[in-house]
């Protein structure tokens, strides 16, 4: 893998329907340069996930990657509405999605845990009223 | 395993395909796509009740070769053409998911507990 490569791709709030498209876009490209495929699984689980919490959760924001031959980064910013208690919405489990959530196949409480399992480098930020970024770095090796 | 065993076993009718020449190595099955993400696994067939999109698009991002509608669901054309232009082959059968699963854990196809991907 040689290309540096960074773009930003917009999730807009309640977009069921197109719900993973930015997923699979990241990871046709992550395919198209080489990458190890144990790692786009990776980062594709993980970009799923931020984007269907963008979607269920946020009033929108976007998902950025950035694309070195060390590393891949994906950095997510929202618009709100913040989380109130992180240690709560890190736990397995922990869920506060509604029931029409549910009935398409999310909502176990497992989004961001897995996230931070799949990511070499994790970091969530949150202020409730302003929004929430979360940074996730996979190492290119593996 | 083969594909076409489990087609074999499940009495399934397959509604995509076709079948992957390749070893199916493990079996996940779920109606929450967030369990099925949290626990991928190599060349893994996937069963559920969910006939939604996002049941397509999760296993697209896992790689899956095989999927299996239980219960006898069927889904609709556009899940079906979305699996087709993921190459992902899809079975019907009418056990649920807990017989499904059980039919193919007994005949040696394990699942992913404890295993690291």
């Amino acid at each position: 893998m040689s290309a540096a490569i960074h773009e930003r791709y917009p999730v807009e709030k309640g977009a069921f329907e197109t719900a993973g498209e930015v997923s699979g876009k990241i990871k046709r490209i992550l395919r198209k340069l080489g990458v190890a495929s144990p790692v786009i699984r990776r980062v594709s689980v993980a970009s799923y996930e931020v984007e269907l919490n963008l979607v269920i959760h946020s009033l929108g924001g976007y998902i950025e990657i950035d694309i070195a031959p060390d590393a891949i980064t994906l950095i997510v910013q929202d618009r709100g509405p913040g989380i109130p208690n992180l240690d709560l919405a890190m736990q397995e489990g922990w869920s506060t999605a509604p029931d029409e959530v549910r009935m398409l196949g999310f909502g176990a409480g497992m989004g961001l845990p897995n996230m931070k399992r799949n990511a070499d480098e994790f970091d969530i930020q949150s202020e409730v009223g302003v929004g929430t970024r979360i940074y996730m770095k996979f190492y290119a090796a593996g | 395993m083969k594909a076409g065993h489990i087609q074999e076993l499940l009495k399934a009718r397959v509604l995509k395909g076709p079948l992957p020449e390749e070893e199916i190595l493990t079996a996940c099955g779920s109606d929450m796509m967030s369990d099925v993400l949290a626990f991928p696994k190599d060349k893994m067939v996937l069963l559920t009740g969910l006939t939604n999109t996002h049941t397509i698009r999760t296993a697209e991002l896992l790689d899956m070769l095989l999927l299996v509608f239980v219960r006898g669901k069927y889904p609709s054309e556009e899940v079906l053409e979305m699996a087709e232009d993921a190459g992902i082959a899809v079975l019907c059968t009418e056990y649920t998911l807990y017989d499904a699963c059980g039919i193919l854990y007994s005949a040696g196809l394990p699942g992913g507990t404890g295993r690291k991907q």
